[in-house]
């Protein structure tokens, strides 16, 4: 009986998505036809075939009775799907940033005067957006899925809902990316798409809120548990960020150009109140939900305080969004908004530690498995790089420091110790984590090859990072010194020439960790391939029904 | 639901009781260096308030006890500046090229003066050594196309060349080719003369054929020895520097296209005591005239 009402039965969820593919499909092929913009209406074709896709796989699917959710179990083939893109979008943002780092240690030969889409400035937000939003995304949004699900005891909420925001951020990713190269931006760091791929992310960013928020609803678990605070705070702050940073008027609703809702120093401090709390709410809270999971899980260890988790986590939350002002310093940004956010970024040293002293405590015990595991191994330097950068991160923000260290490589080694070793490697140890769970398999297919991964990233890292604080510090100096006659005795482009040394080691770092990601990508795929163990581990299975 | 759990390192401390996927929670309270280092970055906030230009009210922003003022302190590192260039920068005003030149002290400071003015405003296209490239000239060598004294430097720097300015030198080369002033035939010929005149070995039939034509179209700028005219900043075609290139090619593409290149004037741009300083720092940094 179940199974013939079964078949009948098309989910209402499907169905209603189906539409609104068609719609969007329609909406798309009109507004592409209309539009006077060439750029526009090139995204407007990237959109409606999207959109037509959607609705042709819906179609099929929904005719052969899929998409009938068994509440038995996990939704894991958009974890799944999310791994490997993960993976993807990690190779092509990382390429993008060798290739730039190649532009700035030997600008002659790597400029394509035929191809300006290769250009530096049309380069430059692709790597950023790539690693930040593609790769760092959607590590975010599969491990969300993920841990929501297992810490809630609860199937994904809202059926194909999880499968609409997987593909809808890639339709953002795919849009922002072909928009950067062919030059479409707002000119706003980390904030480049224009307004009608803002808007698309929106509808995308308050479906993937309500999944999470609706599997949290139904949870079988009493309480909730940390790694969820963070993620929903990544999520609500996000959201809450990219809305008011994007306020725009656009020029014509059938063109890509718009202007922001503000104007002069107030809109450079609403853009750093984005770009900071970017970093503070997706690249740390995100991925501090991320580490309270797969470390105490991999290790099989508890978390060393639930009183630190409390304390540190509000006081992230309350702190970091006052932070912002500090990328303004000397600038005309009002004194008084700098002091506040010089401040708020010292007092937000302790409070970022306590995420580090949870990570690293929870390991206590354990410490043996750092020998023998390299996934967990590669998680704990994470949470290392996470320590060392939020130091160095309020120490930068202090003005006499930031009088030298603005403007210079120091900067973007800062960044990069954050990016490449704390949000690359956490983010690597949680997929190597995953694979084996999703797919079934005992294990990974190599790990010699995350012991190669681990030391060729590290290496690679090390390198960058160094190289950066050295040319960093050396052209702060150069910049601010006089000569005793009241002149600045180095000129811009001396300067400039001064990094090359610099700048050949920085791509030699990134090309490692590159590599070490390529590695990765073919392990996951050997692990993918292998032959299903005879024995299904436990974290596969069903969900578990509800303890006493 | 869960037993205390014994934790090797941390002694016995319980959990709170929770599990989620296996995941549990040790109770342990908050490290105490964590929290008076917490404290303490919070009692360093409040005194910095207290101190510096800190919290905004609706008329205005708290100014600190110590009274600083980052625009203030501009303004007095600026006028400092000024009284620091200024001791010099006095007699810069006042005193000839040559005087400067010939005064030690005066012209090490004007030299100190346009070594930095060069660095941020020449160096981008006359290169950092001033050593030019295709295109830009060499200023460290004896050749020059609109006059190497002083005085010519000087005013080349002020209104530049074809810059628009109203008392910019000027001058243009026709595009023989391009234009079609000339066959294509013609323009390979006077090539092989071009190269000729600079003393290199080339087609004599060539250059029996181009001499007539050389001498209709060439000769009122570049003169007939090929030697140039300063006045007309045509180039001397019997010395081995080449502004676009001493190739077969580049000579061909330059007779065919007959560029000019833009030197921007500095007048208005830079303060008259730059400008003098820069002439006499390029003036001294070149060789002859």
């Amino acid at each position: 009986m179940s199974e013939n009402l079964a078949q009948q039965d098309s989910p209402p969820g499907a169905v209603a998505l189906l539409i609104l593919s068609a719609a969007g499909a329609f909406l798309g092929l009109m507004a592409t036809a209309l539009s006077p913009d060439p750029l526009f209406r090139l995204e407007g074709w990237i959109f409606t075939l999207a959109a037509l896709a959607g609705a042709t796989a819906l179609t099929v699917g929904v005719a052969n009775g899929r998409y009938r959710p068994d509440p038995g179990r996990y939704e894991d083939g958009v974890i799944r799907a999310g791994a490997i893109a993960t993976l993807f979008w990690a190779i092509v943002g990382m390429l993008a940033g060798v290739l730039i780092a190649l532009q700035l240690a030997w600008p002659r030969i790597f400029y394509f005067p035929e191809f300006g889409f290769l250009n530096f400035g049309r380069l430059r937000p692709l790597h950023t957006s790539g690693v930040i939003f593609a790769f760092g995304g959607n590590a975010l949004i599969a491990t969300s899925f993920y841990v929501v699900q297992r810490t809630c005891r609860a199937r994904l909420a809202g059926g194909l809902a999880g499968w609409f925001v997987f593909w809808g951020y890639q339709l953002f990713i795919v849009m922002a990316a072909v928009g950067y190269l062919a030059g479409i931006t707002e000119s706003r760091e980390y904030a480049e798409p224009e307004w009608f791929v803002d808007l698309w992310l929106t509808v995308v960013w308050v479906a993937y809120l309500l999944v999470f928020l609706g599997t949290i609803w139904k949870r079988k678990e009493p309480h909730i548990y940390v790694a969820n605070w963070f993620y929903l705070a990544f999520i609500v702050t996000v959201a809450m960020l990219h809305i008011v940073n994007n306020l725009s008027l656009p020029v014509s609703l059938l063109g890509s150009k718009s202007y922001s809702a503000f104007a002069g120093v107030q809109d450079a401090l609403t853009q750093w109140w984005y770009g900071h709390n970017a970093v503070g709410f997706f690249l740390t809270a995100g991925f501090l939900a991320m580490m309270y999971y797969f470390v105490p899980k991999r290790a099989e260890k508890p978390v060393y305080s639930y009183r630190l988790s409390i304390v540190h986590f509000w006081s992230l939350i309350f702190i970091y969004i006052w932070a912002g002002p500090h990328h303004l310093h000397y600038t005309a940004l009002p004194q008084w908004a700098q002091t506040l956010g010089m401040t708020f970024s010292v007092m937000l040293w302790m409070p970022s530690w306590g995420g580090m002293i949870n990570g690293l405590m929870t390991l206590s015990g354990a410490w043996d498995k750092l020998r023998t595991d390299p996934v967990l191994r590669m998680m704990a330097v994470a949470v290392g790089f996470y320590g060392m950068s939020t130091f160095e991160g309020p120490l930068m923000s202090i003005r006499a420091v930031n009088a030298l260290s603005h403007y210079t490589d120091w900067t973007i080694g800062h960044v990069h110790s954050g990016a490449l070793g704390w949000v690359g490697f956490i983010s690597f140890g949680a997929v190597y984590c995953l694979v084996p769970w999703l797919w079934k398999k005992d294990r990974l297919y190599s790990n010699a090859l995350v012991e190669w991964h681990f030391w060729i990233a590290t290496l690679g890292l090390l390198l960058y990072i160094a190289a950066m604080w050295v040319s960093g510090i050396g052209e702060g100096l150069l910049w601010r010194e006089y000569t005793p006659q009241g002149f600045l005795a180095n000129s811009f482009v001396e300067t400039v020439s001064a990094k090359h040394v610099e700048n050949i080691v920085r791509a030699l770092g990134g090309l490692m960790y590159l590599s070490g990601a390529l590695i990765m990508a073919y392990n996951i795929y050997r692990t993918i391939r292998q032959p299903a163990p005879a024995v299904l581990p436990e974290a596969s299975g069903p969900i578990v029904a509800a303890a006493a | 639901m869960s037993a205390p759990d014994t934790h090797k390192d941390t002694g016995p401390v319980p959990t709170t009781g929770h599990e989620w996927d296996g995941i549990r929670e040790l109770d342990n309270p908050l490290p105490r260096w964590w929290l008076w280092i917490f404290y303490a970055s919070v009692v360093f906030a409040i005194g910095y308030w207290i101190l510096m230009p800190a919290w905004p009210g609706l008329t205005g922003y708290t100014r600190g006890m110590l009274g600083k003022s980052d625009r203030a302190e501009l303004v007095q590192d600026l006028a400092r500046l000024k009284a620091l260039r200024g001791q010099q920068n006095a007699r810069l005003t006042n005193a000839s090229l040559q005087e400067i030149e010939s005064d030690p002290e005066l012209q090490a400071h004007a030299l100190a003066v346009g070594q930095s003015v060069f660095g941020d405003n020449c160096a981008t296209c006359h290169g950092v050594g001033g050593t030019g490239g295709k295109g830009y000239a060499n200023l460290r060598d004896d050749v020059w196309l609109w006059g190497g004294t002083l005085e010519d430097i000087h005013r080349t720097l002020q209104y530049g060349i074809r810059s628009g300015h109203p008392q910019a030198r000027f001058s243009k080369m026709p595009a023989f080719g391009k234009d079609q002033i000339l066959t294509p035939g013609q323009v390979g010929d006077l090539t092989e003369y071009v190269v000729a005149l600079s003393g290199r070995p080339a087609n004599a039939a060539a250059v029996q054929r181009a001499a007539p034509v050389y001498a209709a179209n060439c000769v009122s700028c570049h003169g007939p020895e090929g030697r140039g005219d300063p006045l007309q900043g045509a180039p001397n075609l019997t010395d081995r520097e080449w502004l676009y290139g001493s190739t077969r090619a580049d000579i061909q593409a330059q007779i065919h296209n007959g560029r000019g290149g833009v030197m921007p004037a500095w007048s208005g741009r830079l303060d008259p005591e730059t400008v003098k300083a820069l002439a006499v720092y390029v003036h001294a940094n070149a060789a002859g005239q």
